[in-house]
């Protein structure tokens, strides 16, 4: 049978039903003590968490959060909504099969660097491919914490930890990279010690109709300290990072004054006041070939500002869609019924 | 037993008179590409209809075409048909069609003495022989002596049969399997209506493979009625059944089928995750076909995968279904273990097959039941059924859905390669007199939050207050971490994991209180009992009538329970002077009743990949018996 397209993404309001009372942080907030190390950036992530949900005015009760294993998988127990704290790398798996069978319900992601790019790598490459929709969140920290400080497959090349003592010997994943090869249809990244873009890019992220990844930077104080300080750090976070927003043009620098633009072999860093000023380009999230968007994901300190923010955000139905598509089709053509069916193909009479 | 009937022929001009048969079992055998599955498919389906009682044991290797010819590439068909009830595919065929050298030199060790070969005398060139290590041609040198052979020229008469259709060389030689089968019919006297109807059904749109395979089939029967040969025109008069509509079916579509009625049962929405793998890839394949019964299959990237959504979807409050073979079951042990300790109503099907690893795919094994009892880390006790035949597939997967529910638990049915692929006559269930299957949760949609704790149990199961997400002020979460008794909260205290040990393992041997007991057939003491567990079901029971025929007093009781076993087990083997436990595997059975209930149970084993031989069993039975 030829696939039949289903009918256009809807927004969340339309399959999720709202909650009747404006909801705040609290709401989403369970009681469980938090568990994590004083000065950990989950602490913000979390917070942001409950914020940017109930700007949705989901009812928390309709709001899944499924998690695996390391220290951000801890996330579920904090939410006040339900939640598995699962196996290592698996977490989407369980969450397709839970959003397949309740198309009503949220249902979220929580996971780390090592969780979601090793022991679960494959997992990660085919929920975003199959456009689930579920809104995955990855806290990249570069390092194993719970398992107290190995390196993990985004560490970066020569990296000293426990289980590097010279220096690692290979060469890190770009998470948004891994995403974006993948067709995810929303691909965004924000850090911990910026709550207001946490927040909001939470928000989008959830609000997207299909398969969500987001990257947050989140420092862990312990094994891997300022690991992004470099660029996030409040005094030169203007200087270094790049705020990524739809339709505008791609600015940064203390006065805007520099922005990005092509050049034969990528992207590079022209002055708003020099001659190559017209070439600056407009951030298009929405174009459908990820090709821009691979060479954003791409840009690295210091050769280039590090950008945040929406870098995708295209429409497509999901798996969900096509597959609810295909049993409306299939029920409306058919009048087989269970009896029917257990006849099979022809039957004989034993007299 | 054999009697020569006077009853002419009237089919046609052989002077040979029809021979009456109690039963007789036939085998196809011919290369990949050869059509034998095909060919054997519509010799069942004319069997059936005609009102025998059948068995089929299709054999084919994990080479989709091995190298044409090859020894390798040797594919067949067996089945066995009666005017009785019969429970096994035969153990040797007592005709044997070969297609070629490479089936000739496979399979004619199976052939019982003075045989009957049905012949392509037309595959035996030297190309062909050399391939299947034949030094000299087995048609001339002698070496077929002591069997009754039919040479048929069965590619060159087939392809003179089709000659004017204008089909390609390659198409007309491929009508050589029906041409085989046209005379099978007239050696045993089938119908050919079945099979021209099945003809028209497949190949209607394509009118001249349709008349190409309606002429090869007319010409085989023919060829049959010219035959010189003594004693091969038999009749096996049709069987007395339980009356009723009956289908054929396979482990496999009777898996599918029970599926698909327990959801029905239950009022539940399948899910069923899977990644493809032999043997258990058509129950994934089958299901994928069914969207109009509400059905989600996922066709995972990975086993882990296949059982990671099947437990979202049982969470969800789905009916969560994940299917494969003893590979899979390795990978998804950790993700089992998840829904052990999440305390999750999981169904997971392991259709066995040969190993250890990749072994051999396409072949019938059970050595999975330990894998299945422990092949997990920790104290880790689940649900463990096992099926005895095709269509107890169904009602094993019925069961299973009962179970995994009632004490919400993870489930796994066994079944094999054997079960999967074996087609025999089935009763069609009537679908209003099967019980429905109740699904606690719902009880607790309106449950006060003051009185809901995630695992709160329920004092005659044991099993925990589950609920899926969506139900407002209920929200908790659960996860693979220990939980607090009652609370579910993350709990590391010594005396709770202790409890909690305690609790998994009595919750599952509570079972036992909610599953039949075992019924032994046969005396009820005495001095042997045959104890046998899954597919050997069927060879095990032929085997332990052969014994008593043979005056031997013989119980035999089968398990379909086997975690946790029927509560009165440990009694029944205390009744008999000596236990005998027959299985595909080196003892696994037998470890766990020796070790459940110290008796000095002796084993009957063999790993070969193949079906237990009732012959030989009965053997083993009888000499047990006289010790």
């Amino acid at each position: 049978m030829v696939l039949q397209t289903p009918h256009a993404p809807e927004p969340v309001e339309s399959i999720i039903p709202l909650a009747s009372e404006d909801l705040t942080r609290k709401d989403y907030a369970s009681d469980v003590d938090t568990r994590w190390c004083p000065g950990c950036g989950d602490y913000s992530i979390l917070a942001q968490m409950q914020r940017g949900l109930s700007n949705l005015n989901v009812a928390p009760e309709k709001m899944v959060f499924v998690s695996g294993i390391g220290c951000s998988s801890r996330f579920p127990y904090y939410m006040n909504t339900y939640g598995v704290h699962s196996i290592h790398g698996r977490a989407p798996t369980i969450a397709s099969g839970l959003k397949l069978a309740r198309p009503d319900l949220m249902v979220f992601v929580i996971t780390g660097d090592g969780d979601a790019l090793s022991i679960g790598g494959n997992h990660l490459l085919h929920v975003l491919r199959r456009n689930m929709d579920v809104k995955i969140f990855l806290f990249n920290n570069r390092i194993y914490g719970l398992t107290k400080g190995q390196y993990s497959p985004t560490s970066e090349l020569g990296k000293v930890t426990k289980s590097s003592p010279i220096g690692t010997t290979e060469r890190p994943l770009n998470p948004l990279s891994v995403a974006l090869a993948s067709e995810a249809t929303f691909v965004a990244r924000t850090f911990d010690t910026d709550p207001q873009h946490l927040t909001a890019t939470i928000e989008q992220a959830a609000r997207h109709h299909g398969a969500a990844f987001v990257e947050i930077l989140q420092n862990c104080n312990i094994f891997n300290d300022r690991a992004f300080a470099d660029y996030t750090d409040r005094d030169v976070r203007n200087e270094r990072l790049l705020y990524l927003e739809h339709g505008q043009p791609m600015l940064f620098g203390e006065n805007e004054d520099k922005g990005l633009a092509v050049s034969a072999t990528g992207l590079r860093v022209v002055d708003t006041d020099g001659p190559d000023a017209g070439l600056i380009l407009s951030h298009d999230a929405t174009r459908p070939a990820p090709d821009v968007h691979q060479l954003l994901a791409r840009c690295q300190y210091p050769e280039m500002p590090v950008p945040m923010g929406v870098i995708r955000r295209v429409n497509a139905p999901t798996y969900g869609d096509y597959i609810d598509s295909q049993i409306e089709v299939a029920k409306f053509k058919s009048r087989n019924d269970v009896a029917q069916l257990l006849k099979g193909r022809s039957t004989w009479q034993v007299e | 037993m054999t009697t020569t009937s006077t009853k002419a022929n009237g089919s046609g001009n052989s002077s040979m008179p029809i021979q009456e048969r109690d039963r007789v079992t036939v085998r196809f055998a011919g290369d990949s590409g050869d059509g034998m599955q095909l060919a054997g498919n519509r010799f069942a389906d004319a069997t059936a209809i005609f009102g025998n009682d059948f068995s089929t044991l299709p054999d084919f290797p994990a080479e989709i075409r091995a190298p044409a010819g090859s020894l390798a590439g040797v594919s067949s068909f067996q089945i066995s048909f009666s005017k009785h009830q019969i429970f096994t595919p035969g153990d040797e065929p007592d005709t044997l069609v070969a297609m070629n050298p490479a089936a000739l030199k496979s399979h004619l060790s199976a052939l019982t003495k003075g045989g009957l070969l049905v012949i392509n005398e037309d595959a035996f060139t030297s190309g062909n022989l050399k391939k299947a290590n034949y030094p000299s041609n087995p048609l001339s040198d002698g070496s077929l002596e002591g069997y009754r052979i039919i040479k048929a020229p069965i590619t060159t008469a087939a392809v003179a049969a089709v000659d004017d259709l204008g089909l390609s060389n390659q198409n007309a030689e491929r009508t050589k399997n029906f041409f085989a089968l046209g005379l099978v019919y007239w050696l045993y006297d089938r119908d050919l209506q079945p099979t021209l109807d099945w003809i028209e059904e497949r190949f209607g749109r394509l009118p001249n493979i349709a008349e190409a395979n309606r002429r090869a089939l007319f010409a085989g029967h023919s060829y049959g009625e010219t035959t010189e040969i003594a004693d091969a025109h038999v009749r096996v008069p049709p069987a007395v059944l339980t009356p009723g509509e009956y289908r054929t079916i396979t482990g496999n579509q009777a898996m599918v089928l029970g599926l698909i009625t327990a959801a029905h049962l239950s009022d539940l929405e399948l899910f069923y995750g899977s990644y493809p793998i032999t043997p258990a890839s058509d129950i994934l394949v089958e299901l994928a076909a069914l969207r109009e019964f509400g059905v989600r299959t996922f066709q995972a990237e990975d086993e882990i995968s296949a059982v990671g959504t099947a437990i979202g979807a049982a969470y969800g409050g789905g009916l969560g279904v994940t299917g494969t073979s003893g590979p899979g079951i390795a990978l998804k042990s950790e993700a089992i273990n998840l829904a052990v300790m999440t305390e999750l109503p999981l169904i997971v099907l392991d259709v066995q097959r040969s190993g250890p690893s990749t072994g051999m795919p396409t072949k019938t094994e059970q050595t999975d039941l330990l894998q299945v009892m422990y092949g997990r880390n920790g104290e880790s006790p689940l649900c463990v059924l096992a099926a005895k035949s095709p269509g107890d597939c169904f009602y094993m997967v019925l069961e299973a859905v009962r179970l995994a529910y009632q004490f919400v638990t993870p489930v796994v049915l066994l079944s094999d390669t054997y079960l999967a692929n074996t087609a025999e006559p089935w009763p069609v269930p009537d679908i209003t007199q099967l019980d429905p299957i109740d699904v606690p949760y719902r009880r607790l949609e309106h449950v006060n939050p003051e009185d809901f704790e995630p695992y709160k149990r329920d004092p005659d199961t044991l099993a925990r207050m589950f609920i899926p997400p969506g139900l407002p002020n209920l929200q908790h979460r659960i996860g693979g971490l220990e939980k607090s008794d009652i609370t579910g909260d993350v709990a590391y205290s010594p005396e709770n994991h202790q409890r909690m040990t305690d609790l998994r393992a009595a919750k599952i041997a509570g079972i036992a209180n909610f599953i039949p007991e075992l019924e032994v057939d046969g005396p009820e003491s005495g001095d042997l009992l045959v104890l046998s567990w899954g597919s050997t079901y069927g060879a095990v029971f032929t085997a332990v009538n052969d014994a008593r025929e043979a005056g031997h007093e013989v119980a035999h009781a089968h398990l379909q329970y086997l975690n946790p076993f029927p509560r009165n087990l440990g009694d029944v083997v205390s009744r008999y002077k000596k236990v005998l436990i027959p299985e595909a595997n080196t003892g696994q059975l037998r470890m766990l009743v020796r070790a459940n209930f110290l008796v000095d149970a002796k084993g009957y084993n063999e790993v070969t990949g193949q079906p237990l031989s009732a012959r030989l069993l009965a053997e083993a039975i009888g000499q047990l018996a006289a010790e």
